[in-house]
C-alpha cells in the first residue's frame, strides 16, 4: 500500500451535516469522464465527459433510461466497468485521491471501506451455496473491521441488525433461497455498509421489488444513511423515486448529463426539453396531474362505466395448484380465490397486484391457458368452460395476449413479416398475398416502416418489439386484448409512447383491454377500472377515480401510498 | 457545477429527442445470420470445412484419387510390406495392397458409417429429447429412463454384441445402427434441457394463445430454437461416430472390407518392421476425427453470443 492510500483510509471520516456541506468540499468529484468500450478493434465511446459531484452528507441521484451510461458511472467509481471498458480520460477524485489512477490493491481497499456499494438484483448478487452469515462475515473480514472469529460473527450480526432483520441471529445460517426479495436487499444494503463507508452507490437497489417493500426499504436506507452521514450515489430510472429520494438529480441520456440541480427545481420547472418530456411521461408524477383534474370535475362512478354490456366476465374464479411438500404428498395452494370482474366493450380493467397476487394467474385463465378448478369466464356472454377444442381456436381469434418480456415474446430465428403473419396463416385468412398486405397495414398502425419486416427481432429495441407483439396481437381484428404487464419492462418514455398506440387504437378499433400490471401509476393512466388483488382475493374494484380518491381498504391505501413521489408537488411541465 | 445547488442545463441536440428511433443496420441479424459472420471470419473455420468437404469427396468418389484396386487381385504378397514406389506412393500393407488406395477406400467406409450413425443418433436423441422436455410429466420420467439405461451401456461394447449376433447380415446400415442406436442418450439430454428452457419462453405460450396446437408449437417454435447446441453435438459426435467405426474394425467385429481400423489392427503385427503401414492409415483416422471436431467447437462458439464476445 502507497502512503497516500494509507493516507485516505486513516484520515478521520467528515460527520458533517448536511447544512455544513454545502460549503466543504465535494467527497467525490468526477471530471469530465470518459468511459469507451472496446468492440473488436474499435473503441466504442459511451460516456463523454460526464461532471459529477457528490457532497458529503448528500444523496444524489442519476436518473436516466437504459443506455443513458447512468449505470456504467457507477459502475466506473468503483472500477467495476464490465468487459472490454476502460476510462479514456477524465478523473474520479475521491477525497482527494483519484480513482482512475489506483492500482487493483488500492481499488480493493476502497471498495468497501471507502465505497460500499449495493447492487440491483437481489436474486443474483447472493451467492445461493453460502449461507448469508457465511457472506456477511466475510465481508466483515475482507475489509478488516474484525480479527477474531468471534468478533467477525458479532458484527455481521450487528451489520444485518442494522440493515433491519432484526433476528439476525437465527438468520445467519439460512441460505438465499430461504429470504425473500426484500430480505435479500437488506442483506446486500448490509454488506454495502458493513464499513461506514464514506459513500454508497446504490445501483437500482429496489427495481426489482414490490412497490411496498420499496418504500420499506428505502425508508431504512435513508434513515442509516443520514444517521451516519453517508453520502449517497443513487442510480434509478424513475425519476419520481429520485425527487423523493435524494437531494439532488442528474439526468443522463445517451451518455452525457442534460440536466443537474437540486431535486425540487428539476422537477418544478425542468429546462431542458428531454427532462421536462421525462417529468411529463413519469407516470407517477402523471397520475398525480390527473388526480387534479378529476377534483376539478368530479368523480366518475361505476355504474356510468358499466353501462354498456361486458365483453369479459370472470365469476367466481378459483384456481388451485398442488405444492409437493416432500415425499408424494402435496399441499393444495390457493393462487387464485374467488375472483370476479366484468370489463365493457371498449373499456380498461386493471387487474393490479404485488408479485405472488395471482393476477397473472387470471389472466392466464382468460386466456384459455390455463384451466380454473372452478367458476367461469364468459366471452361475449358466452362460458368458456364447457367449450370444445373448435370453439376455443375460434375464440383465440377475438382474444389476444401480449406479454411483458419484449426479449422472449418473439421467436427470434422468425423474421418480423413471418411472426406477424403466423396468426393469420394458423387461422386460415387469406391467401399470402392479402396477408403480405395485412402485415403492411398492421406495421403501418403501430408506426413502424415496411422494411422492418425482412427483419429479425434481435434488431429491435424492447419498445420496438412491443410494438411489434401488439400488431401481431391485432392481426386477427380480436375485440379483446390481454396485456400482461406489457409496458413494465420499458423505459419511462418508450413505456408512454406504447400507452398512447395502446389508447389510439383502443378508440379506433374499439378494443377490449384487460390489463395486468403491479405499477399502480400506469393504471391511472391508462385504466377506466381496477381491480386490486392480494393474495389472491380481489379486496377492492371500482373505477380509477374511486379507488384513486376514495380507497376503501387498508392494502390499497398503502398500494397508493408507496407510489415513488406521490407527494411531491407537481412540476411546472404542461 | 462547482456548487452545490447549481441548476445546469446542457445544450439541447436535436437527436436525443427522437424516443426509440429504429437503428437498423446495414445487415440483418439472427442467430445463424450471426454465427456465419462469426465463422466466416476464422481461417480455421476454412481449414477445417476445407478438409471436410475433401474427406467426404473422397469418400463419394475414391476412384477420382487412386487407380489401383484396395483389394483382391491388385494385392501382390511379393510386396509385402514394401516401400514406395512409382504409382504406389505409400507403399504396400503385409499382405502387399497399396497403402494410398486402401486409405482413399477406407475413407467411403469410415465416413458412411460415421455419418449414418450420427443421424441416427441425432434423430433418436432429438425426438426423445425434445417429447421429454416439452410434453413433461409421465412421458419425460419414462423417456428420461429409458435414456439413462442407454447411457450406462458403453456404446462399443453394446455395438460389439449386436455385430457379434448379426454376423450374417452385417452391412453399412446395420453397423451404424449398432453405433447410433446406443449412443444417442447425451443428445438427448442435450435437447431435453434446451427443450426445457425454450419452452419457458413467452413467445411459445403466445403462439399457443393464437391457436396453435401443442404439436404445432414444439415443431415450429421449440425445436428450432433448440437446435444449436443439438447440432453443436452433432457435429463432435461424428467424430467420435468415425472412431467407433475403427474400433469394431480393429477389434474384428466392423465390416470386415476395407477400413482404416482393420488396416491398423493388422499392421500392430509388423510395427517394428513396416511401421509406415500403421502410420498412414491412423494419420487419416486422426485428421478426419481432428477437422469434424474442430468444426463442431467453432460452431459451438459461434452460436454461443457470449463466447463469441470474450474473443
Amino acid at each position: 500500500m502507497t502512503s497516500e492510500n494509507e493516507n485516505l483510509t486513516s484520515r478521520a471520516r467528515p460527520r458533517s451535516s448536511h447544512k455544513e456541506s454545502a460549503v466543504s468540499q465535494p467527497l467525490l468529484q468526477i471530471r469530465d469522464l470518459r468511459v469507451a468500450f472496446s468492440v473488436g478493434k474499435k473503441d466504442r465511446e459511451v460516456l463523454h465527459g460526464v461532471d459529477l459531484d457528490v457532497f458529503p452528507g448528500e444523496t444524489v441521484a442519476i436518473v436516466g433510461e437504459s443506455g443513458s451510461g447512468k449505470s456504467t458511472t457507477a459502475a466506473a467509481v468503483i472500477d467495476l466497468l464490465p468487459g472490454t471498458g476502460k476510462v479514456t480520460s477524465g478523473s474520479i477524485l475521491l477525497d482527494g485521491v483519484d480513482l482512475t489512477a489506483a492500482n487493483r490493491r488500492q481499488m480493493e481497499s476502497i471498495r468497501g471501506r471507502d465505497i460500499g456499494y449495493v447492487p440491483q438484483d437481489p436474486m443474483s448478487n447472493l451467492n445461493p451455496v453460502w449461507s448469508i452469515g457465511f457472506q456477511v462475515e466475510e465481508a466483515v473480514r475482507a475489509n478488516g473491521l474484525a480479527s477474531t472469529r468471534k468478533q467477525t460473527r458479532e458484527r455481521a450480526i450487528e451489520v444485518l441488525k442494522q440493515a433491519g432483520l432484526s433476528d439476525a441471529e437465527r438468520r445467519m445460517h439460512q441460505f438465499p433461497h430461504q429470504f425473500s426479495g426484500g430480505m435479500r436487499q437488506r442483506a446486500l444494503i448490509g454488506i454495502g455498509l458493513a464499513a461506514d463507508p464514506k459513500l454508497l452507490i446504490a445501483d437500482e437497489p429496489t427495481s426489482a421489488l414490490d412497490v411496498t417493500v420499496q418504500r420499506v426499504i428505502l425508508d431504512h436506507l435513508a434513515s442509516l444513511t443520514r444517521e451516519k452521514g453517508t453520502s449517497v450515489l443513487f442510480i434509478t430510472h424513475d425519476l419520481g423515486l429520485a425527487a423523493e429520494r435524494a437531494d439532488r438529480i442528474v439526468v443522463m441520456n445517451q451518455g452525457e448529463i442534460v440536466e443537474s440541480g437540486p431535486s425540487r427545481i428539476i422537477l418544478e420547472s425542468p429546462q431542458h426539453p428531454y427532462t421536462q418530456r421525462l417529468v411529463a411521461a413519469a407516470p407517477s408524477i402523471a397520475s398525480q396531474r390527473i388526480q387534479s383534474v378529476v377534483e376539478r370535475r368530479g368523480l366518475e362512478h361505476a355504474d356510468e362505466v358499466l353501462d354498456a354490456e361486458p365483453v369479459v366476465e370472470v365469476r367466481d374464479l378459483v384456481k388451485d395448484y398442488k405444492i409437493r411438500s416432500g415425499g408424494f404428498r402435496s399441499e393444495p395452494f390457493r393462487a387464485v380465490d374467488q375472483v370476479s370482474f366484468a370489463i365493457p366493450r371498449g373499456k380498461t380493467l386493471a387487474l393490479v397486484g404485488e408479485s405472488g397476487s395471482g393476477k397473472s394467474t387470471v389472466a392466464k385463465m382468460v386466456l384459455q391457458l390455463e384451466k380454473p378448478t372452478s367458476g367461469s369466464v364468459l366471452v361475449d356472454g358466452a362460458d368458456t368452460s364447457g367449450m370444445s377444442r373448435k370453439e376455443v381456436f375460434d375464440l383465440r381469434s377475438r382474444m389476444q395476449p401480449v406479454f411483458q418480456d419484449p426479449y422472449g415474446s418473439l421467436d427470434p430465428l422468425r423474421s418480423i413479416g413471418a411472426l406477424i403473419a403466423e396468426p393469420l396463416r394458423v387461422h386460415g385468412v387469406g391467401d399470402e398475398k392479402s396477408r403480405r398486405e395485412r402485415v403492411f397495414e398492421l406495421l403501418e398502425q403501430v408506426s413502424l416502416p415496411r422494411e422492418v419486416a425482412w427483419r429479425y427481432p434481435n434488431e429491435l429495441s424492447g419498445g420496438q418489439r412491443q410494438r411489434i407483439a401488439i400488431a401481431r396481437a391485432l392481426a386477427l381484428k380480436p375485440s379483446i386484448v390481454v396485456l400482461d404487464e406489457a409496458v413494465s419492462a420499458l423505459d419511462v418514455l418508450v413505456q408512454d409512447q406504447i400507452l398512447r398506440l395502446l389508447a389510439d387504437l383502443q378508440s379506433e378499433l374499439d378494443l377490449t383491454y384487460l390489463f395486468i400490471t403491479h405499477d399502480l401509476a400506469v393504471v391511472r393512466v391508462a385504466a377506466d377500472m381496477v381491480c386490486v388483488m392480494e393474495q389472491g382475493r380481489v379486496v377492492e374494484q371500482g373505477t380509477v377515480d374511486e379507488i384513486f380518491t376514495t380507497p376503501a381498504q387498508d392494502y390499497t391505501k398503502r398500494l397508493l401510498a408507496a407510489i415513488p413521489g406521490a407527494d411531491i408537488p407537481l412540476g411546472g411541465a404542461r | 457545477m462547482s456548487s452545490n445547488s447549481s441548476h445546469y442545463v446542457a445544450p439541447v441536440k436535436a437527436d436525443e429527442l427522437v424516443v426509440d428511433q429504429l437503428r437498423l443496420s446495414e445487415k440483418k441479424s439472427n442467430l445463424w445470420l450471426d454465427a456465419w459472420r462469426d465463422l466466416r471470419r476464422r481461417p480455421m473455420f476454412w481449414v477445417s470445412i476445407v478438409l471436410c468437404l475433401f474427406i467426404i469427396v473422397i469418400a463419394v468418389a475414391p476412384n477420382l484419387f487412386t487407380s489401383v484396386a484396395p483389394s483382391g487381385g491388385a494385392c501382390q504378397l511379393s510386396k509385402s510390406n514394401g516401400g514406395p514406389e512409382p504409382g504406389h506412393p505409400l507403399g504396400f500393407t503385409l499382405l502387399g495392397c497399396d497403402i494410398w488406395s486402401r486409405v482413399v477406400h477406407g475413407t467411403s467406409v469410415s465416413m458412411s458409417v460415421g455419418v449414418l450413425a450420427t443421424v441416427i443418433s441425432t434423430v433418436i436423441g432429438l425426438i426423445m429429447g425434445a417429447l421429454a422436455g416439452f410434453y413433461g410429466g409421465f412421458l419425460d420420467s419414462l423417456l428420461s429412463r429409458v435414456g439413462d439405461i442407454f447411457f450406462t451401456i458403453p456404446y462399443i461394447v453394446a455395438a460389439v454384441v449386436v455385430m457379434s449376433v448379426l454376423a450374417e447380415q452385417k452391412n453399412e446400415f446395420v453397423l451404424a445402427l449398432a453405433i447410433g442406436g446406443f449412443s444417442w442418450a447425451s443428445t438427448a439430454r442435450i435437447a431435453r434441457a434446451e427443450v426445457l428452457r425454450v419452452k419457458q419462453s413467452d413467445y411459445v405460450t403466445a403462439s399457443i394463445a393464437i391457436g396453435l396446437s401443442r404439436f404445432r408449437t414444439l415443431i415450429t417454435h421449440v425445436i428450432p430454437n433448440s437446435m444449436a447446441p443439438v447440432i453443436v453435438v452433432t457435429t463432435l459426435g461424428l467424430g467420435t461416430a468415425i472412431v467407433a467405426e475403427s474400433t469394431l474394425s480393429f477389434l474384428g467385429v466392423g465390416l470386415g472390407g476395407v477400413s482404416w481400423g482393420a488396416d491398423i489392427s493388422q499392421a500392430q503385427t509388423s510395427i517394428r518392421t513396416a511401421p509406415l503401414s500403421l502410420f498412414w492409415p491412423s494419420l487419416a483416422l486422426t485428421i478426419s476425427v481432428l477437422a469434424f471436431i474442430t468444426l463442431g467447437e467453432l460452431l459451438r462458439d459461434a452460436v454461443d453470443p457470449k463466447s463469441r464476445a470474450q474473443r
